[in-house]
């Protein structure tokens, strides 16, 4: 019989995109989208298992982001819903933590300035944010305050040339090596938004170490002890709680397509070496039955995932997106993603605990994911405020 | 001045391959398209000269609608427009039309100096170019490794076995490209969202005063066929002396080598 070469490796669309979505995207969305996954095919996977292992941060994957000019796109407005949640998804796939470095600078610090920032705000720290010369962090939950930020301690006061800001915050991603806080503080009782320079006088970053997940992400303590800052620092435009929890809305924007990518990675890994494992009689792991059962069932389950990111970035895009949508769609996949890493990592057995492969980090970063910017039961009660029309917390 | 650079989408060549029934055509379904990699390199040696000198940059590409996913590749590293040659009699064209097509294309926009890769990696004819070159009467040289301009003549480099050529050319030229000139650049995300804005024109065979008949092959395609595997492993179990005999068996028998 005639032999033909070996066919090449499936490619991911077999395993992770089935109902074909990514075809639907415009060729410069498909365009980005497959550049970011280059950048982290050959740049971040490489490097980040030792990253988490070590709890250091992954510094070279930086010039490589502001090669990309990433966050020059989000800062001059140039980007639709749909590509920044493919750059999302695809950051993701490598990990939560470089998609979380990048929300946070992008859709949370960069978001608030150009939101409720003035002309001159947006002119002097867009750029320098965008091009990653500089650093932001965002400065809401507190050490007693998490899922309940209105009760926050942080005060500011006035004072004959601007503010004076006190009180700590917590659980700060990029808060290390931030040159700008956006810090939310009440003044007479009412929650405003400050731009924060953290070199001045009474402001401390403390670096947060012992996670077990998102350990290749600075995570930090801000100390603010009566720092003072000028009129100019006040966010305009961030006149009310609600105006932070928009922020937020942004970032879980990008992390309800963060989550698809995360699934994804572990999929598309997964099935790679089940694919090559052989046991039983030299039978590749994959060609049992009740494997099959359960990959078919994460195939689904991404799928829905990818789906419900697709719906959200079309309201998003026609500026119908609602609290209730995020809180679906954050809710939904950063579960399913968790489930999907869970049942991926049993299926590579002892390997799936080492990290030669990535699931294991993925599924631990999950468990933050979940967690953070609204945990799943937080985004549960705002469904079920709007499902019912009786709010169940105060 | 206006630099022209031809540019041709291929399948990629990591894409698994397959023959239409008909065989005589390539199932394209399942196939990945990019820009022919040596014509990636003509790009930036274009660009390259624009950010030195200033010059207007075309990318010029014969195929159909969706040849234009591989001109954006182009503006997005930094072209300045397209022009793509399509529509009635393109797809069936060889060499020779494809050429004509494409010096008439090349006509139309004045351009001075022309890049393009050395040959495209699907059909390897490397010949486009260099018949674009006679066709317009201007100067060319292939396999090129170095380029620079001076005033107006071109001095290349022009690689050959064991050595290279140093060649001086007046303008207008046409060059083609090899790999080692240059490393492409990865375009930037702002300048692929850029790209979407710049214009591609269409032009069709009729538009450059030519006709399908005209351009009509002079070669028939007969068939085409996937590479065979040439090598076979076969690993003979056993003790030693069994797998002597075992082997002189095979050689004999099945392999009559012996």
């Amino acid at each position: 019989m005639e032999k033909r070469l070996a066919p090449a490796p499936e490619t991911y669309e077999q395993v992770t995109d089935l109902f074909d979505l990514d075809a639907d995207w415009s060729s410069e969305q498909q365009a980005i989208a497959g550049r970011v996954r280059k950048m982290v095919d050959e740049h971040f996977l490489p490097i980040i298992g030792q990253h988490h292992n070590d709890e250091t941060y992954p510094e070279s994957i930086l010039p490589r982001i502001r090669e990309l000019g990433l966050l020059e796109l989000v800062a001059d407005d140039a980007i639709d819903p749909i590509t920044y949640g493919l750059i999302s998804r695809e950051l993701d796939r490598g990990g939560s933590t470089l998609r979380s470095l990048v929300s946070v600078q992008g859709s949370l610090v960069m978001g608030a300035i150009k939101m409720f920032g003035s002309e001159a705000q947006k002119q002097q720290w867009l750029g320098p944010l965008g091009r990653l010369e500089q650093f932001g962090c965002f400065g809401l939950t507190e050490p007693d305050y998490g899922s309940n930020p209105a009760g926050m301690q942080t005060r500011a006061e006035r004072t004959a040339d601007g503010y004076r800001i006190t009180g700590s915050k917590c659980w700060i991603t990029n808060g290390v090596r931030a040159s700008v806080a956006v810090i939310w503080a009440k003044l007479d009782g009412q929650v405003r938004g400050f731009l924060v320079e953290t070199d001045r006088p009474g402001f401390e970053a403390r670096h947060m170490h012992g996670k077990w997940s998102f350990r290749a992400s600075e995570t930090a303590s801000l100390y603010l002890d009566g720092v003072e800052v000028p009129e100019t620092a006040l966010l305009p435009g961030a006149t009310s709680l609600g105006r932070a929890l928009q922020c937020l809305g942004q970032a879980r924007y990008t992390i309800a397509w963060g989550a698809c990518g995360a699934a994804r990675g572990c999929l598309e890994e997964t099935v790679k070496y089940l694919k090559e494992r052989t046991q039983f009689e030299g039978k590749p792991l994959a060609s049992h039955q009740i494997i099959q059962y359960k990959l078919a069932w994460m195939a689904a389950e991404i799928t829905a995932m990818e789906l419900i990111a697709k719906r959200l970035g079309e309201l998003k895009a026609q500026g119908r997106m609602k609290p209730h949508h995020v809180a679906l769609a954050k809710m939904n996949n950063c579960r399913k993603a968790l489930e999907v890493a869970r049942t991926c990592r049993e299926l590579l057995g002892a390997n799936g605990i080492h990290n030669e492969y990535h699931i294991g980090r993925r599924m631990v970063d999950l468990e933050t994911v979940v967690t953070y910017e609204g945990t799943e039961h937080i985004h549960a009660l705002t469904l079920g405020s709007t499902i019912t029309g009786i709010k169940a917390f105060s | 001045m206006k630099i022209a650079v031809l540019i041709k989408r291929v399948p990629d060549t990591a894409s698994v391959f397959a023959i239409n029934p008909d065989q005589k055509s390539v199932a394209t379904d399942k196939l990945k398209f990019v820009m022919s990699p040596y014509d990636e390199h003509a790009v930036e040696e274009a660009i390259k000269l624009k950010e030195a000198n200033g010059a207007d940059v075309v990318v010029v590409s014969l195929g159909p609608d969706s040849a234009k996913e591989v001109m954006r590749t182009a503006l997005a590293m930094g072209a300045d427009e397209g022009l793509l040659v399509t529509g009635a009699g393109t797809d069936s064209l060889t060499s020779k039309g494809v050429a004509e097509a494409l010096a008439a294309a090349v006509k139309s926009i004045g351009a001075e100096l022309v890049f393009a890769g050395k040959q495209a990696v699907d059909d390897d004819a490397s010949q486009v170019a260099e018949r674009v070159a006679e066709l317009l009467e201007m100067a060319h040289a292939s396999v090129v490794t170095k380029f620079e301009l001076n005033g107006g003549t071109a001095v290349v480099n022009r690689e050959i076995e064991g050595g290279s050529y140093t060649l001086e050319l007046p303008l207008p030229a046409v060059i083609t490209i090899e790999k080692g000139i240059n490393t492409p650049r990865y375009p930037t995300l702002p300048n692929i969202m850029k790209a979407k804005k710049k214009p591609i024109a269409e032009k069709s065979l009729a538009d450059l005063g030519l006709s399908a008949e005209a351009l009509a092959p002079g070669v028939v395609l007969e068939s085409l066929s996937l590479p065979r595997q040439n090598r076979r492993n076969h690993i003979i179990d056993g003790d030693t002396p069994a797998r002597v005999n075992e082997l002189i068996r095979l050689l004999k028998e099945e392999e009559k080598a012996l």
